[in-house]
């Protein structure tokens, strides 16, 4: 197996153990990882509040760098946000031929052309149907028994586009999380919007978002990710959320490779747990037990 | 802005909004979308009552509304619609209307959003502190950064972001970013 690699911009800032952990996870399955030439900025959701066509050049830019590549991989993108926004794109060419050449038009100005032929995949996605709960489960050296896990998906790797997992009711994840010993918490919040960048321009919003997922996730060990920005918004503002909700709300929030990567046999240091924000003395005697 | 430059905004805005009563010309006003939106608690007028001034043309109501502006692009309303409408694309249309003429009640997210697309033009990625040292420098209020500052030193102390003093770059996406503009704004 091998897959062009689109880290995209907070995996080299603010999620860089994301980054980090995601390469050691793949490398320890002997897939081979191919980062993708002189990649760009996908645009977040900056783009879109800001200009259409910029919104989609952006992201057509890094594909049409993916097919130049030549090699008949599909395009692996750890981040939901990066990942729907390459997406997108490549499904609006699909049946908008007019959008294709106006797209095209702006990607020239940079010397590129897109066909139309890449594939984007989100790990999660290659995790669950490409490498699968058994493989996992065959490479596991450290069961991670007596981890209860709370999945967390957020939206954009869910909707609007429905690829590999219900996207009201996703359940990709516990298989996954089975595999490698875990057992899944219960829960209903694994869908739910965390609030993204409004934690930026409207906290007094957000906030409250947050205060009821990290609610529903008490009980449980720790909360997985696969997103930069569902990471970051639930393990950095979990003393404002506690304060707000006047309970304590702190709990482990981990990014689904570093969990993964643990039972495969990774070390703490390999998959950067050190700069996690929130992981709990509690969770980290029973994943040392 | 005296009484003719407000028509003339007036007016462009009436044109901008023409293609988003497109969009959601099929809407039913089921309330499917308010139902499932996880902000609707907060705005002042909930998006299916929103789509409805859309369709009747109330311009100003809803350009002073915040309704758009708290859409945290979860596609929950678009799963959701049994008119199968793009509704967080309608969401993020108003969003791009706001945004090019700099509307009030939307200023602080457009600034945020246009800082971030700064770095980005400038350097083809984005550069995490460079651009909220741009945001703050928007905003013009020497409070705002102190909002951050307790989460920006975490960050700092794992060595996730630097302090970085805004620089020109290599306009990297320039040419790219003209020619999109050039072309949103033919007519």
């Amino acid at each position: 197996m091998k897959y062009i690699y689109y880290p995209g911009c907070s995996l080299e800032g603010t999620a860089v153990e994301y980054n980090i952990s995601t390469q050691a996870m793949i490398r320890a399955l002997d897939i081979e990882l191919v980062e993708l030439e002189d990649w760009t900025c996908c645009g977040a959701t900056a783009a879109e509040a800001v200009g259409r066509m910029i919104a989609l050049a952006l992201p057509a830019r890094n594909l049409a760098m993916a097919e130049g590549m030549d090699l008949g991989a599909d395009i692996l993108v750890p981040c939901s946000a990066c990942y729907l926004n390459l997406k997108k794109v490549a499904e609006k060419t699909r049946t908008d031929a007019v959008l294709l050449k106006n797209i095209n038009e702006i990607l020239d100005a940079d010397g590129l052309g897109y066909r139309g032929t890449a594939t984007v995949r989100h790990l999660l996605d290659v995790m669950s149907r490409d490498i699968g709960p058994d493989a996992l489960k065959e490479r596991v050296k450290k069961p991670l028994s007596g981890l209860s896990i709370a999945p967390y998906y957020g939206c954009q790797c869910l909707r609007p586009y429905p690829v590999f997992d219900d996207p009201e009711t996703p359940t990709s994840m516990a298989p996954i999380l089975n595999a490698v010993g875990a057992s899944v918490f219960d829960w209903k919040m694994g869908s739910k919007c965390c609030g993204a960048s409004m934690m930026n321009t409207k906290p007094e919003v957000a906030i409250d978002l947050i205060v009821s997922l990290l609610r529903g996730a008490k009980g449980a060990d720790a909360v997985v990710t696969v997103c930069p920005m569902c990471q970051m918004n639930l393990e950095a503002y979990q003393k404002r959320a506690s304060r707000k909700a006047g309970e304590d709300l702190t709990i482990s929030i981990l990014y689904l490779p570093q969990l993964v990567g643990l039972a495969l046999g990774l070390s703490e240091r390999d998959v950067r747990l050190d700069l996690n924000l929130s992981v709990t003395d509690p969770f980290l005697k029973k994943l040392r037990d | 802005m005296n009484t003719e430059e407000q028509n003339e905004q007036r007016a462009r805005l009436d044109k901008k909004l023409a293609p988003v009563r497109k969009m959601v010309q099929a809407c039913i006003q089921c309330g499917t979308c308010t139902g499932s939106c996880p902000n609707a608690f907060a705005m002042d007028f909930t998006p299916r009552r929103l789509w409805r001034m859309v369709l009747m043309g109330k311009t100003e109501k809803i350009f002073q509304s915040r309704t758009f502006a708290l859409c945290s692009t979860c596609y929950t309303c678009t799963l959701r619609c049994p008119r199968g409408l793009a509704l967080t694309e309608a969401m993020s249309a108003l969003k791009q209307i706001a945004a090019s003429e700099a509307l009030a009640p939307y200023a602080q997210s457009v600034r945020f959003y246009k800082s971030f697309m700064e770095s980005v033009r400038r350097h083809g990625r984005v550069r995490e502190m460079e651009f909220m040292t741009l945001y703050f420098l928007s905003m013009k209020n020497p409070l705002t950064p102190l909002q951050y500052t307790p989460l920006g030193m975490r960050l700092m102390a794992k060595r996730k972001i630097s302090i970085e003093i805004p620089s020109k770059g290599k306009e990297r996406l320039e040419a790219m970013f003209r020619k999109a503009e050039a072309l949103e704004n033919q007519p």
